[in-house]
C-alpha cells in the first residue's frame, strides 16, 4: 500500500502554439494530498488531466507506484477517481440511479453501500429526485458521494468544492482527511484552501504564467 | 542506422529541407514522361478499332483514377503512422495530400464523363467505376471537412486519421458492393480496354502517364508538405532561420 | 457516521468481487434504455421521420402503387438511412457534455466494449423500431403482406449495421457544434455497401424470391462493423477527450 505515489517529471504540453505546461514536476505519495493553486488559465486542469491519463503530454512523464501510466492505462484507471469540473450525472435519472450506474460499471456496489454515502452527503432530502431538479450544490454532493464510493487510491480532483456552502467544504475537508488517513493519494486543484483538519499537511504546488 | 534516418524523416526541419533538395528530382522526370505519355499516347497510338480516337481520353483518365485511389491509401499510411506513433510530419504529409488526391478524383470523373459522352451518348452512366469515383470523392470531402471543422491541430489530424483509416478499410468493401450492384443490372460501363489485347504502342505510353502521375503527385506533395510543415511549426524557434535561407 | 473502510480496491487487493465486463456492458446498456424511455418523445422522431420520408415519393412520383413497388426497397432504404442518422444525435452527444463519457473512459474497463454496449442500446431504440415499422411503409408503397418477414430481416440486420457505422462518425464530430451536415458526408459514403445489399434483400422479398445472398453479405457487414466500429469509436472519442 505504501507504494502509492503519483510523480510528474518534466512534464510539458502544448494546446496549439500555447506552451501550457512548461516542465512541471510534481510528486504526492500516500498519506499525502497535494493542493495545487493558481490563477484561472495557468494549466490547473490540463496537467490533472494529463495526470490522469486522457491528455498527452509532448514531454516527461507521469508515474504511478512507479510505473509509466500509459503502460497499462486500464488499470491505472481502474486505481483513481478524476472529479472535473461539473459532476458527472444524468439529468434525468435520480441521484440513486447516477450512483448506481455509475459506480456500478467499475465494482459492485452493494445497495446499503450507496444509501450510506447519500446519506452522508446529506442526500436523504434529494436522491430520488431527477437531478435535473437539483441545485448546483446538491449535485455537486451526489458526485462527492460517488467519489467515495469507488474505493480507489489516488484522487485527482478538480475544484471540488465549486458551489458548495461551508458546511459543505467542510464536508470535502473530512473526505479528503480520511482518504489521506487510509494511505490514500489526493491532488486537487482548488480556488480555496482545503478544509482539511490539519492544514499544515497539505502539500502545496502553484502554476503560474511564467 | 535505418532507425536513425526514420527518426530524422520525423523531425520538421530535416523533412523541411529534404523536401525543397527533393521536389526537383522529382518535378522533371514528371514533366518528362507526361509529355512523352501525351504524345505517344494522343499522337502516336494507333486508333483503337472500335472506339476510334474517343479512346484517347484514357490516357489522361486511368493515371487519374489510379492517384485517386493511390493517394488516398498514401494518406491514410501517413496518418495511421501519425495516430500510431504521434509524427506531427506524418499528419502534415496526410494533410498535405488530400486536397491533392481530391483534384485528381475530380479528374477522374471529369475525363470518364468526357469519355462517356461520344460511347453512351450522355455524361454520365451508374456505370462501376464511375460511381465509386464520385464515392471517393465524397470520401475525400469527408476528410477535408472533418479536418477544417476542428480549430485545433492536433486535434484535426488524429480525428480525421481515424476517418482515413477507417476510409481506406472501407474503399474494397464499397468498391465490391458497387460492382455487385452494377452486375444485378445491364446497365452500360465503360469500354473496357484489356491489357493483355493493347498493342505496346498503347500501353507503353499509359505507362508512362502513371509513372510520370506518381512522380508530379510526389512533387506537389513536397511543396505542400513545406508549406503544411511552415505553419504548423510557426512558433518554433528554427522557423525563423530557416526562412531566412 | 463513516462508512466501513475496508481499503482500496487495487488490483491486489481481493477484497470486494469485481464486476465482469459483461455486468459493466449489462448496466451500460441499462442505463441507456431507462434514460431513453424517461424521454420517450425523443425516440418517436426518427420513426416520425422515415414515415414522412416514405410519404414524399409517392407524393413526388405517382400514386399507383404499380409505378411504386419497383422503387419501393430503394425508398424504405434510403429513409431508413436518413432516419438513422438522425438518430445518431442520441448516441454520445448527451453523454459528451455531462462528463459520462469521460466517466467511461476512466472507468478501467476497455471502453470499445463500453462503446459496443451504448451501440446495441442505440440499436435497439433506433433500428429495431425502424425494422419493425418499415413493413408498413413497405405496403404503403405496393409490397405485397408476403414480403413482410424479408423487410423485417433485411431492415433489422442493416440497421445493426449502419448504428455501428454510425458511431464512428458520431464519435469523430462530438466537439464539433452543429455537425449535422458533416456527420452525414462522414457517414453515408461507408453506409452505401449497407444500402446496396440491403435493397437488394428487400427488393427480392418483395418480388417473393430468395434472398439469402444479399442478407448473408448484410449480415457479414454487421459482423464486420461490430468487430471494427467500436474500437474506432473508442479511440476516436478518446481523442475528443484530450
Amino acid at each position: 500500500m505504501s507504494d502509492f505515489r503519483l510523480k510528474g517529471e518534466n512534464v510539458h504540453l502544448w494546446r496549439g502554439d500555447h506552451h501550457v505546461l512548461r516542465g512541471v514536476r510534481f510528486e504526492v505519495g500516500a498519506g499525502e494530498c497535494l493542493q495545487l493553486t493558481g490563477a484561472n488559465g495557468t494549466g490547473k486542469t490540463t496537467l490533472l488531466r494529463t495526470a490522469c491519463g486522457l491528455a498527452y503530454p509532448e514531454g516527461g512523464e507521469i508515474t504511478w507506484r512507479g510505473q509509466n501510466i500509459r503502460a497499462d492505462m486500464q488499470a491505472f484507471h481502474a486505481q483513481l477517481a478524476y472529479l472535473g469540473h461539473e459532476p458527472p450525472l444524468k439529468s434525468e435519472l435520480t441521484a440513486r440511479e447516477n450512483l448506481h450506474f455509475w459506480i456500478g460499471v467499475r465494482r459492485r456496489l452493494p445497495r446499503r453501500e450507496l444509501d450510506q454515502a447519500l446519506e452522508r452527503v446529506g442526500g436523504n432530502q434529494w436522491a430520488d429526485r431527477p437531478v435535473r431538479t437539483l441545485s448546483a450544490g446538491q449535485k455537486r454532493r451526489a458526485a462527492l458521494a460517488g467519489l467515495t464510493l469507488m474505493r480507489v487510491p489516488l484522487w485527482l480532483l478538480d475544484e471540488p468544492t465549486t458551489n458548495l456552502d461551508v458546511e459543505g467544504q467542510k464536508l470535502v475537508g473530512s473526505f479528503i482527511d480520511e482518504h489521506v488517513q487510509a494511505g490514500g493519494v489526493a491532488l486537487a486543484a482548488v480556488h480555496h484552501e482545503l478544509a482539511v483538519s490539519r492544514p499544515e499537511s497539505l502539500r502545496r504546488m502553484e502554476l503560474t504564467f511564467d | 542506422m535505418a532507425w536513425t534516418w526514420f527518426h530524422r524523416l520525423a523531425s520538421p526541419p530535416h523533412v523541411y529541407r529534404l523536401s525543397a533538395r527533393l521536389t526537383p528530382w522529382l518535378a522533371w522526370p514528371a514533366a518528362l514522361l507526361i509529355v512523352a505519355g501525351l504524345i505517344g499516347g494522343l499522337w502516336l497510338a494507333p486508333p483503337d478499332y472500335q472506339q476510334g480516337d474517343g479512346y484517347r481520353i484514357i490516357y489522361v483518365h486511368a493515371p487519374s483514377a489510379w492517384m485517386s485511389l493511390f493517394v488516398y491509401t498514401t494518406m491514410a499510411v501517413a496518418a495511421g503512422i501519425g495516430l500510431i506513433w504521434r509524427m506531427k510530419v506524418a499528419h502534415a504529409v496526410a494533410a498535405a495530400s488530400a486536397p491533392v488526391g481530391a483534384s485528381f478524383t475530380f479528374a477522374a470523373l471529369v475525363t470518364g464523363s468526357l469519355w462517356g459522352k461520344p460511347m453512351w451518348g450522355t455524361y454520365w452512366q451508374w456505370d462501376p467505376r464511375l460511381t465509386s469515383e464520385l464515392i471517393l470523392l465524397f470520401l475525400y470531402l469527408g476528410y477535408m471537412g472533418l479536418r477544417s471543422a476542428f480549430d485545433d491541430t492536433q486535434r484535426a489530424d488524429r480525428a480525421s486519421a481515424v476517418l482515413a483509416v477507417v476510409g481506406v478499410i472501407n474503399v474494397p468493401i464499397i468498391h465490391f458492393s458497387v460492382v455487385w450492384w452494377n452486375s444485378l443490372h445491364q446497365a452500360p460501363s465503360l469500354m473496357y480496354l484489356g491489357k493483355p489485347t493493347m498493342p505496346p504502342s498503347m500501353y507503353v505510353p499509359l505507362l508512362l502517364m502513371l509513372v510520370g502521375f506518381t512522380l508530379f503527385y510526389g512533387a506537389v506533395l513536397l511543396v505542400r508538405l513545406r508549406g503544411e510543415v511552415l505553419s504548423r511549426e510557426r512558433a518554433a524557434s528554427w522557423i525563423r532561420e530557416a526562412v531566412r535561407t | 457516521m463513516p462508512p466501513v473502510r475496508r481499503g482500496f480496491d487495487t488490483a491486489d487487493d481481493a477484497g470486494s468481487p469485481a464486476v465482469t465486463a459483461l455486468g459493466a456492458a449489462h448496466l451500460v446498456l441499462a442505463r441507456d434504455l431507462k434514460l431513453a424511455f424517461r424521454k420517450r418523445s425523443q425516440l418517436v422522431q426518427p420513426l416520425a421521420f422515415f414515415a414522412i420520408v416514405t410519404t414524399l415519393f409517392p407524393l413526388g412520383v405517382s400514386p399507383e402503387l404499380s409505378r411504386l413497388r419497383p422503387i419501393a426497397a430503394g425508398v424504405l432504404w434510403a429513409a431508413a438511412l436518413l432516419a438513422s442518422l438522425l438518430a445518431l444525435e442520441l448516441l454520445f452527444r448527451d453523454d459528451a457534455q455531462d462528463g459520462t463519457l469521460e466517466q467511461y473512459a476512466l472507468s478501467g474497463r476497455s471502453l470499445t466494449w463500453l462503446l459496443a454496449a451504448k451501440t446495441a442500446a442505440h440499436w435497439l431504440l433506433t433500428g429495431l423500431p425502424l425494422a419493425l415499422m418499415a413493413p408498413l411503409a413497405g405496403i404503403a408503397l405496393g409490397a405485397p403482406n408476403a414480403a413482410v418477414p424479408g423487410i423485417v430481416i433485411s431492415v433489422a440486420v442493416g440497421t445493426v449495421a449502419l448504428s455501428l457505422i454510425g458511431s464512428i462518425g458520431a464519435a469523430l464530430t462530438l466537439g464539433i457544434r452543429r455537425s449535422g451536415a458533416l456527420l452525414s458526408l462522414l457517414t453515408l459514403p461507408l453506409d452505401i455497401p449497407v444500402l446496396i445489399f440491403g435493397a437488394r434483400a428487400t427488393e427480392l422479398a418483395i418480388g417473393g424470391e430468395a434472398y439469402g445472398v444479399p442478407l448473408q453479405l448484410l449480415g457479414a457487414l454487421a459482423v464486420l462493423g461490430l468487430t471494427l466500429a467500436p474500437l474506432a469509436a473508442a479511440a476516436a472519442v478518446r481523442i475528443n477527450l484530450e
